[in-house]
């Protein structure tokens, strides 16, 4: 007896889905990078809004630095508890301080600085942004001739961009701080040998690292807070900004970690940078 | 003058203007007429240059503005006020900085200068005291008044109006509708107002055109479409007309009104 000949139907189907999928997600990147390259193309075209970039800066920096402050300080201090206990083992406990350091500089310093903005910065351009185009507010920015680009993406990937390495700069001192705190006041590790560590192994070339990274961070997180925000039909409505809005967090926390991938490839790999 | 010729536009599937034709001559107040999602914001924002077209062309005073690149279509934009929908006012700004906003961005005008346009435009929409607050601490009419204070501030020479009255209770559409016809008659502009509406249609339009299925159906002074026989156009006057109107001899409209009463 022979078997009865398989339905193609759901497989067709099911490619037609991924077809779909696949086409829709090459579209949607497409259109993230051409606005990508208008952003940047107007950057360079006077004139630069100053007193926007300004407000912006104010709003990423100032009002992120308690939470990556504090976001540094507890990575460092976990850091120093993990590098200690694991260290003592073999008698090597004297180079916790290097391993904090070493490990807050030139990953976690920017990785975690970019994960708390991508979640609070990010998300909050894609809903600024979102909600301006369902209540027509780009549209009006089109009418009066001026460029919403320009006008809204400009000042938010600048100030993406510059606030992100500053704040990388502060979320690492707290950092190497917490892990300073904790093996000092949990182990009784000496004090001035943990700096004395620190200062050795903290080379300029790290520091270099860690600010490329951060830069890298700040423009991707702003580029997807901003297409997201953008990419919203104007009869999305409440429900669309929401969706946007998750969208724009969850697409910025994995591209940050692809992007630190590729980055660690191309810095110590290809380039051949400590 | 406006024209719009053989427009098309169509959002993926569903074909909204199918080869729509439109002539808007100056210093007239047309109504584009039509059934909610038939096209008429959508037409609207094609002529402000908003939405790109699939095929046809749209002149403004003699420039094909479809195939313009940004920075001659914003020279355009210039003679364009538009009042959107819900108004789109920036949350971000004060009622002042909304105003004042084409002004700061487009001209070298001092603060004071801009200051006194303002309070001009304000003046012009009836409401004064407002500048210092944010939009949404005003009224939905309050909001409308704002927008087309906002619209005004360049001198346009085309004010655009997509459903001015939509949201607005009774006595502020009326007071919305006196306010166009008010404007239109000092400022002598070209007008064109998108609404379903009838009551604002007749009060502030001097030509009148009707969309259905993607085409202009009807097209004219309002007394003419009063009269003609089209069954679409006349169940739509009939459904929201005012009363004064309805009273108009027509066979068509009656027969409509006839099978109303029964």
């Amino acid at each position: 007896m022979s078997n009865p000949p398989s339905d193609p139907a759901p497989s067709n189907e099911f490619a037609t889905i991924i077809k779909k999928r696949l086409y829709h997600s090459l579209s949607e990147t497409g259109d993230a990078f051409r606005l990508l390259a208008e952003t940047i193309f107007q950057i360079f075209r006077p004139p630069l809004q100053f007193n926007l970039l300004m407000k912006q800066l104010l709003l990423i920096g100032f009002n992120s630095l308690s939470v990556v402050l504090v976001s540094g300080f507890f990575t460092g201090m976990v850091l120093g508890i993990q590098g200690y206990v694991q260290l003592k083992p073999y008698a090597v406990e004297g180079s916790v301080a290097k391993f904090v350091s070493v490990s807050v500089v030139k990953e976690l310093g920017p990785m975690i600085t970019a994960f708390v903005l991508s979640g609070r910065i990010g998300a909050s351009i894609t809903a600024e942004l979102s909600t301006m185009k369902v209540t027509e507010q780009i549209d009006a920015l089109e009418v009066m001739g001026t460029n919403p680009v320009k006008h809204l993406v400009v000042p938010r990937f600048l100030a993406c961009s510059i606030m992100l390495p500053t704040l990388t700069i502060f979320s690492t001192f707290a950092g190497i701080f917490g892990g300073y705190v904790a093996v000092v006041s949990l182990f009784g590790f000496n004090g001035d040998f943990y700096i004395l560590q620190v200062q050795k192994y903290l080379y300029v070339g790290s520091v270099l690292i860690s600010l490329i990274k951060a830069t890298s961070f700040g423009m991707a997180i702003a580029a997807i807070g901003c297409y997201k925000g953008f990419s919203i039909s104007t009869a999305g409505g409440a429900e669309g900004v929401g969706t946007a809005t998750t969208g724009s967090a969850v697409i910025s926390l994995v591209t940050i970690l692809v992007l630190d991938f590729v980055l660690n490839h191309i810095l110590f790999n290809i380039l051949g940078l400590v | 003058m406006i024209s719009v010729k053989n427009v098309r536009k169509a959002f993926d599937e569903k074909i909204v203007l199918n080869g729509f034709d439109l002539e808007i001559p100056r210093g007239e107040s047309l109504v584009i007429m039509g059934r909610s999602g038939c096209g008429k914001s959508v037409l609207l924002k094609i002529i402000a240059g908003l939405l790109s077209v699939d095929a046809g062309e749209v002149w403004i005073d003699g420039t094909e503005i479809t195939q313009l690149k940004r920075k001659p279509l914003n020279q355009i934009r210039r003679k364009i006020g538009m009042l959107f929908q819900s108004a789109a006012l920036f949350d971000s700004m004060s009622v002042a900085e909304n105003i004042a906003f084409m002004l700061d961005q487009h001209t070298d005008l001092t603060e004071q200068e801009m200051r006194k346009v303002v309070d001009e435009k304000l003046n012009l929409v009836d409401l004064d005291g407002v500048q210092d607050l944010r939009p949404a601490q005003l009224s939905g009419g309050m909001r409308k008044r704002v927008g087309l204070a906002r619209a005004l501030a360049f001198n346009p020479e085309i004010i655009l109006y997509d459903e001015p009255t939509t949201g607005l209770d009774p006595v502020t559409c009326t007071e919305i509708n006196e306010l166009i016809r008010d404007l239109n008659q000092q400022l002598q502009v070209t007008s064109v107002v998108v609404t379903h509406d009838m009551h604002s249609a007749f009060s502030v339009g001097t030509l009148m055109v009707m969309l259905h299925e993607g085409k202009q159906i009807a097209y004219g002074k309002p007394e003419d479409l009063i009269n003609e026989e089209n069954p679409i156009l006349q169940q739509f006057i009939l459904f929201g007309a005012p009363d004064q109107i309805l009273n108009i001899d027509n066979p068509t409209l009656k027969e409509f009104t006839g099978r109303q009463t029964e």
